[in-house]
């Protein structure tokens, strides 16, 4: 994991954020529900699982469900060649693995930079999306983790 | 020592815990004789202990303990003030009880010392009219209870009234017989330092720590298939060893035996007896198979349950008993083993056993099942229907039983602890219900198989046998029953589950399976035959490789809806592997039926309804070659009459069959073209009849022969209605082998022998059964 590339805060509403690409967008998640970073592992796939989940993991020993954020978003598959890489999150007393293209820096954002999601987005990603911190090279999308984690389970 | 029972050993290791205590509390009470509290610490352990031996019979040691029970009461209270002399007094009954203990552990009994003289000084303190106060400055050195001078002691009439500053601790000649205290030490160190108390949570974390380790070791097993290097393949092995004793050892920690939970039996078999006015006698073999602390928690309500059942509705009265030859005691038995890696508990009864055609009956009214299934159904299936929801053969509401709620609950617990049950029943003779119970949770047998390109694992409590097709066998193998396949396993058909297609691997609809399978003939193809609660069927893998012992571990909660699994775990290559629920699988693959769907009646809205339903049909042909269909589910037997042997009653047609009168009726008069009734003469000398069933409204099921005059085939077709009724009698027309086929509203034509039973008129107030007298006659 990269070490914050911003310096020491010096406003009262900064906030870490462990960052990630899926599919040219830029998202954020709050780094303290972060429990580590895995690179790609052995994906065992559940059928007549939801759609979002990509299937299980073992994390030394402990199985976890990994849950596709490109499907989750809905957004194109990932292309079969590029392997994803697990953030693995804790949340609602359950450890998940999100499913993501690649890893960016932890960043340091801060919260007059925030705002909520813009009106053109639209669709499934919606709902998961907090806001959106407006950076300078562009803006990162904050996921809601414990919504995008809640899949619905079918029979 | 051969048979303590375990009440009793529990008894002694708790007592001799608190044993130790009082002595080191009474000798601090004596220092300090206001400490209440240490006081009412003694109290309680002596009440406690009184109270247990009065539980377990023992009296001598109840009397004792209760004498110092008395005695501390009453220091408790004030009454008395705490001399030197009750000091010893209550050390010598410590003393005391520790022999008693020490020879109930050694002999199981309570030994030949009566102790009549501690328990007179016990009384004779607590009676309290001794001059205390002189006592407790008279007597500055505390004689020491172990060390009573003899002399003194045997001065001393036991029983002499008038208090003595002398104390009589205890009566060395009755203590004599116990054995020596240093044999009395290494006699007490077999059950009470041999044995720890451990907190449950702790075992647990135990034994999740060994599941990982077995999981750690399949891989290292793995790896080292694949090493040369002979050293590090020895450790392996031994790893391997150690693992598994390790895994023995831990499992065992949490074992109890089933005795447990049988305890409480004999007291509700009794209970219920007397509330019942039944006499059961109640045999438990196998009292000592142990298994895990959780799974004996998961399985004490259900087997409560099944025990009052069989007493409630498995065992009759003893009238009826007699009356049926049988002994009017009947017999309960509960029996218990380890078989293969589970244990299996039988709950039998010698009782009425269970009535089949009631069941279905019942099964029916309540819509449980189709008229279709009730027919194809085997005694042991219909069995099986007692564990559906909502399902009670009960007729009336007892408090004990009959409330539709029970023997599926029972099923669930038992499921959900990866066991399963199952019912076996004789008519007259009796009722066994079988469970099987893994030995642990944790850890379970296994077959690995593989499908698609992941491997799943069956625990193999479901497991029935494997079938393996090669060649021409896998071509000709697998049959269909217009779209569903079956594999003729042993001369009974075993419908097959394709998981690839269950679990939605592949992409072809399941009804297409038929091509699936004939792609595979060059390939074998591989049938594992499973157990389910209502049949077995066959789940067809692309692989069978192996059994294995996994640890299960809880999916997710995002996953947790799909009935398919039970779990998943780690196999040996780390990569995570689905545990499949085979409950939950034969569910998805309709092998169970859902009781909701259950259609009851053949009449045409429903025929309609459940027209994608496979239904058996008998053929005949009837009159101008019509191609008649029967429902099989209402024909009850074929016949073959001979002609001479048909009767008269009434204007009815009738045979004397199975002591019943069966009336006839002519299909070819019921479904005879304009005017050429009668014409069509039934030739030969015999009829074919067949026999169906009706049920009347007072639900007497009676039965009516339908004579035909032909009886060809039996169909089990998917039924495409083409069109409805054409004629009272027919309950709509189909197209069946590609031809049109009548089939026949039993209902209708029942009715039409009712009516003409009831009114016994010449003609039929009904327009359609033009009875001509011509048939008749023939």
């Amino acid at each position: 994991m990269a070490a914050p590339t911003i310096t020491a805060p010096t406003m009262a509403d900064q906030q870490q954020c462990c960052t990630f690409f899926l599919d040219q967008l830029f998202f954020g998640i709050e780094v303290k529900a972060v429990q580590e970073i895995v690179r790609y592992q052995d994906i065992t796939p559940v059928p007549l699982a939801p759609v979002e989940i990509g299937g299980l993991i073992n994390l030394r020993g402990q199985i976890v469900t990994a849950v596709d954020l490109r499907r989750r978003l809905a957004l194109p598959s990932r292309p079969a060649d590029q392997l994803p890489l697990n953030i693995v999150v804790y949340t609602n007393g359950e450890t998940i693995s999100l499913l993501v293209d690649a890893i960016g820096d932890v960043l340091e954002v801060s919260q007059e930079d925030f705002e909520p999601p813009p009106e053109t987005l639209t669709g499934r990603i919606r709902p998961l999306i907090r806001g959106t911190y407006k950076l300078e090279d562009g803006l990162l999308l904050i996921l809601d983790v414990e919504k995008a984690v809640d899949v619905a389970t079918v029979g | 020592m051969d048979r303590i029972d375990d009440d009793l050993k529990a008894f002694l290791i708790e007592s001799n815990e608190e044993l130790t205590q009082i002595e080191a509390d009474l000798l601090v009470l004596e220092r300090d004789p206001e400490d209440q509290e240490l006081m009412h610490r003694i109290y309680r352990v002596l009440h406690t202990l009184k109270g247990n031996c009065g539980f377990l019979g023992l009296t001598m040691l109840e009397a004792i303990a209760h004498g110092g029970e008395t005695l501390l009461s009453r220091l408790r209270d004030r009454q008395l003030s705490l001399t030197p002399e009750i000091i010893s007094a209550l050390l010598n009954m410590k003393d005391a009880v520790q022999i008693i203990l020490a020879n109930l552990e050694s002999t199981g009994q309570e030994g030949e010392a009566h102790f009549t003289e501690l328990r007179d000084t016990l009384d004779r303190l607590q009676a309290g009219e001794a001059p205390e106060p002189s006592l407790t400055m008279a007597e500055p050195p505390a004689p020491l209870p172990s060390t009573p001078p003899p002399s003194q002691s045997a001065s001393i009439p036991p029983s002499s009234a008038p208090p003595s500053p002398n104390v009589t601790p205890t009566e060395p000649a009755e203590v004599r017989p116990a054995p020596a205290s240093g044999d009395l030490k290494s006699h007490a160190a077999s059950f009470t330092d041999s044995t720890i108390r451990v907190q449950v949570a702790l075992l647990d974390k135990l034994v999740n720590l060994v599941g990982e380790l077995v999981l750690c070791r399949n891989q290292i097993l793995e790896f080292a298939n694949s090493q040369s290097d002979s050293t590090f393949v020895d450790t392996a092995q031994r790893l391997n060893l150690v693992t598994t004793e390790l895994q023995e050892g831990v499992m065992k920690t949490r074992m109890q035996p089933i005795r447990n939970v049988w305890g409480k039996l004999p007291r509700l078999v009794r209970d219920l007896c007397q509330s019942l006015n039944k006499q059961v006698h109640l045999e438990m073999v196998g009292e000592d198979t142990e298994l895990d602390k959780t799974l004996l928690e998961a399985i004490a309500d259900p087997l409560i349950h099944l025990v009052r059942n069989c007493i409630d509705h498995g065992l009759e009265s003893p009238q009826t008993r007699l009356a049926a030859g049988k002994p009017a005691q009947g017999q309960l038995l509960l029996r218990a083993a380890h078989e293969s890696g589970y244990v299996t508990i039988e709950i039998s009864d010698d009782g009425a056993g269970i009535d089949v055609e009631q069941l279905k009956l019942k099964a029916l009214e309540h819509d449980h099942i189709t008229l279709d299934q009730a027919a194809n159904m085997s005694d042991q299936e219909l069995l099986n229907l007692i564990f559906l929801p909502g399902f009670s053969m009960a007729e009336r509401v007892t408090n004990l039983s009959g409330r539709g709620v029970g023997m599926d609950v029972v099923r669930t617990n038992i499921e959900e602890i990866g066991g399963t049950i199952d019912v076996y029943s004789q008519r007259y003779t009796g009722t066994t219900f079988k469970l099987k119970i893994p030995l642990t949770l944790a850890i379970i047998p296994t077959l690995v198989v593989t499908c698609g390109t992941e491997r799943y694992a069956i625990p193999q409590v479901n497991l029935l046998e494997l079938v393996r097709l090669e060649g021409e066998q896998a071509h000709h193998g697998v049959e269909m029953v217009h779209g569903a396949p079956v594999y003729r396993l042993r001369g009974h058909l075993l419908p097959l589950v394709y998981l690839k297609q269950e679990l939605g691997l592949d992409q072809q609809s399941p009804r297409s399976s038929a091509r699936t399978s004939e792609a595979q003939t060059d390939e074998t193809f591989n049938i594992v035959v499973l157990q389910t609660a209502e049949k077995p069927f066959g789940l067809v893998v692309d692989a069978i490789n192996d059994s294995q012992e996994i640890v299960v571990k809880p999916l997710g909660k995002q996953l947790k809806g799909i009935s398919c699994y039970a779990g998943a775990t780690i196999m040996g290559d780390g990569h995570v592997a689905l545990i499949l629920d085979v409950p939950g699988l034969a569910q998805r693959a309709h092998m169970v039926d859902e009781p909701q769907e259950g259609v009851s009646t053949g009449d045409t809205a429903e025929l309609q309804h459940q027209q994608t339903d496979l239904q058996t049909f008998l053929l005949c042909q009837g009159p101008d070659d019509r191609r008649l269909a029967i429902p099989l589910s209402r024909v009850a037997r074929l016949e073959q009459f001979n002609r001479s042997s048909i009767e008269q009653a009434g204007n009815q047609d009738v045979l004397q069959y199975r002591q019943q009168i069966l009336p006839l009726l002519y299909l070819s008069t019921i479904f005879a073209g304009d005017g050429k009734a009668g014409q069509v003469p039934i030739t030969g000398a015999t009829l074919q009849v067949v026999v169906i069933s009706t049920q009347g409204d007072n639900h007497q099921s009676h039965n009516v022969g339908l004579v035909v005059e032909q009886i060809r085939d039996i169909v089990a077709e998917q039924l495409t209605i083409t069109s409805p009724a054409t004629q009272h009698g027919i309950a709509c027309t189909a197209v069946v082998q590609n031809k049109i086929m009548e089939i026949l509203d039993i209902e209708a034509i029942a009715a039409m022998v009712a009516a003409d039973q009831s009114s016994l008129a010449r003609v039929s107030d009904r327009p359609q059964p033009q009875r001509q007298p011509a048939t008749m006659a023939v």
